[in-house]
């Protein structure tokens, strides 16, 4: 079905952590890899809610356990003990492959942080592979935790090797270039960076069609490109009053706009990027792009 | 000139106006139907979804073409991959999951682990035999062999006596439950345990079945000097038919990866490493179902049946009874 190449065919600029993902459709998805950063995140994240489930989990347990122990009831007890022994082999073993078997293919920690696990042939991701990345987790996490915790008859030595074992798994997805943990190599699958987003609002459609003091003439419009465009509105939507009155100041300048009492640098600059926006899109329409202010268009005939 | 592209037409905004309805019909679909079970969404609503999910692509390769909007796009690319996913995603249910993998999955996994299923009751065997051969000619080595904690009191000081003890009243019957889980748990993780060292080029996993043939071989030695030889295999091998063939098996999963990512063959090394994750990642799910088994025969079995002779009918029963289930061919085999 889905086909997947690792190195970009066609597009010219692509950010390096990007892959191809082409759909039965024709449509290439672009999946964007997960950062060390936001895989690090998610993992933090699991990692704490774990530990937090299995302390909740043993105090209710501990108090069931001390419920029955006024009944005088061992069989109370027993349960007790096999609930909790089985809660926790669970917990640790199948937390993580319940969640990212589930629709999303994530946990909670990489929800949170937009990640999900995918099959790097862009097929479904099935059930053994999921098991297969997270059982190596066995040795990429809790070996080298129970070394640290010092489990009996575990001296300064091994306990170093520990150390050194534990930093060249967790580091190893620094390694390839497709930041594959060792349980990702297994299970041929990989993390990419899927976040649901809002629909954010529309910064050309508002300002365009009320009739604006603002009227940009052709040569102003021409002072900029797409890359332009697309930082101003990253400006524009980050919302910050003071990068917006610079960048307003910086346009102002260098298109001889003159300032007048009462304008506001947000009207002006979402004014001007609805304006350039509509320019640019034209231009692209029939064919002619820019890329941004230093492109005059005379060197792409050498391509 | 001005005043007629003005009006004309075609931009990011129009476009947008033209299909946001639709964007956001898919996107409050894909919450439902991700949020919980696909029987939340009515039979008109999963009609629908595959439409608007081509429709949200096709509105991204336009969108890729014709819009400056940056987030206009990237929204669209996480609309049309979390929708991809889902109509492309799994199909089938846990339940029929379940039974594939019952009926299916795991035999031919363990199957197709048979080269290093042999290899690693090889390298337990040798295990046991040498082991078994050192205390033998020396007991002290027991204690170098076997850690103190498994020991107990079944060490080479212990009398015949209260070792004969230990293979018949052990604990207190009223512990089993706990006892049964407890080994249960704790030999699942020593297989994962295995498993996971396989890539480590599978060395570890080979040390690790001779390790644990050697604690076998250990024992053995100290029981068969004291004349106990035929009762400590009734005692061993109840649940061990079943607790060492899943261990061998979890050690032939290990080997499987680390054999796989050394002589990939003539596929790519990466694509070697993900078959054999795969099929040995089947293989240990049914490694736990197995330990499962073993755990209840261990803590329960052993426990409350103490007759020599029907310990070793029920391990040569349940030995029959996985060879059976793993190797014996199916009709479908060929179809699949």
């Amino acid at each position: 079905m889905a086909s997947v190449s690792p190195a970009p065919p066609s597009s010219p600029v692509r950010a390096p952590a990007e892959r191809t993902l082409i759909t039965p459709e024709g449509v290439d998805l672009r999946l964007k890899l997960g950062t060390a950063g936001q895989r690090a995140g998610a993992f933090l994240i699991d990692f704490s809610l774990l530990v937090v489930i299995l302390i909740i989990f043993s105090i209710l347990v501990v108090a069931a356990g001390l419920g029955t122990m006024g009944a005088g009831a061992v069989d109370g007890i027993e349960v007790v003990a096999v609930i909790w022994l089985l809660g926790f082999f669970l917990l640790r073993n199948f937390y993580f492959i319940a969640f990212e078997i589930g629709r999303r293919s994530a946990t909670l920690g990489k929800r949170a942080v937009g990640l999900r696990v995918v099959a790097r042939d862009g097929g479904r991701l099935t059930a053994d592979a999921v098991i297969a990345r997270n059982l190596m987790r066995e040795i990429e996490i809790f070996l080298p935790i129970s070394f640290l915790a010092g489990g009996e008859g575990v001296d300064g030595l091994i306990a170093l090797i520990g150390l050194l074992w534990a930093g060249l798994f967790l580091f190893f997805p620094l390694f390839n270039k497709d930041r594959l943990r060792a349980g990702d190599i297994i299970a041929g699958t990989w993390v990419v960076h899927a976040p649901r987003r809002k629909l954010e609002i529309d910064l050309g459609g508002d300002s365009a069609d009320a009739a604006t003091p603002y009227r940009f003439t052709d040569a102003q419009l021409d002072a900029y490109g797409e890359y332009e465009l697309q930082t101003l509105e990253n400006v524009l939507r980050a919302g910050n009053a003071e990068t917006q009155s610079n960048v307003a100041n910086t346009i102002r300048g260098k298109i001889g706009w003159e300032w007048q009492e009462g304008e506001e640098d947000y009207a002006f600059l979402s004014a001007y990027y609805a304006a350039l926006g509509k320019r640019l899109e034209r231009r692209m329409l029939f064919g002619n792009r820019r890329r941004d202010k230093f492109d005059t268009g005379e060197e792409r005939s050498e391509e | 000139m001005e005043r007629v592209s003005e009006q004309a037409i075609f931009n990011s905004t129009t476009f947008r106006a033209e299909r946001e309805e639709d964007w956001t019909r898919l996107e409050e679909l894909l919450k439902r139907a991700e949020g919980g079970s696909v029987r939340k969404l009515s039979d008109a609503d999963l009609l629908e979804l595959p439409v608007l999910y081509r429709s949200a692509l096709s509105s991204l390769s336009v969108a890729r073409e014709t819009s400056l909007d940056m987030a206009l796009i990237a929204y669209l690319e996480g609309l049309c991959t979390r929708a991809y996913f889902f109509v492309y995603g799994v199909r089938t249910s846990f339940g029929q999951r379940a039974a594939s993998f019952f009926t299916h999955d795991w035999p031919v996994a363990v199957r197709g682990l048979w080269r290093e299923t042999i290899a690693a009751t090889v390298l337990m065997i040798v295990g046991t035999l040498a082991a078994y051969m050192l205390v033998s000619s020396d007991p002290s080595w027991f204690n170098a062999i076997v850690p103190s904690g498994l020991a107990a009191e079944r060490g080479p000081e212990a009398t015949t006596e209260a070792l004969r003890s230990t293979l018949y009243h052990e604990g207190e019957s009223n512990g089993l439950g706990v006892f049964a889980t407890y080994l249960f748990t704790h030999n699942s993780q020593v297989s994962i345990f295995a498993f996971a060292l396989g890539f480590a080029f599978g060395v570890p996993t080979a040390l690790l079945m001779v390790y644990n043939g050697a604690i076998l071989g250990a024992f053995t030695a100290i029981f068969v000097e004291r004349g106990l030889g035929f009762e400590l295999g009734g005692w061993l091998l109840i649940h061990g038919s079943t607790e060492l063939f899943a261990i061998v098996l979890a050690g032939a999963a290990g080997l499987h990866i680390g054999m796989r990512i050394v002589f990939p063959g003539m596929e790519s090394r990466l694509n070697a490493a993900r078959k054999a994750g795969r099929k040995a990642a089947t293989a240990m799910i049914g490694v736990i179902v197995m330990l499962m088994f073993a755990g209840l025969l261990e803590g329960f079995g052993r426990q409350l049946i103490t007759d020599d002779w029907t310990r070793y009918a029920i391990a040569a029963a349940m030995f029959t009874l996985w060879c059976a289930y793993f190797y014996v061919p199916r009709v479908d085999d060929g179809e699949r």
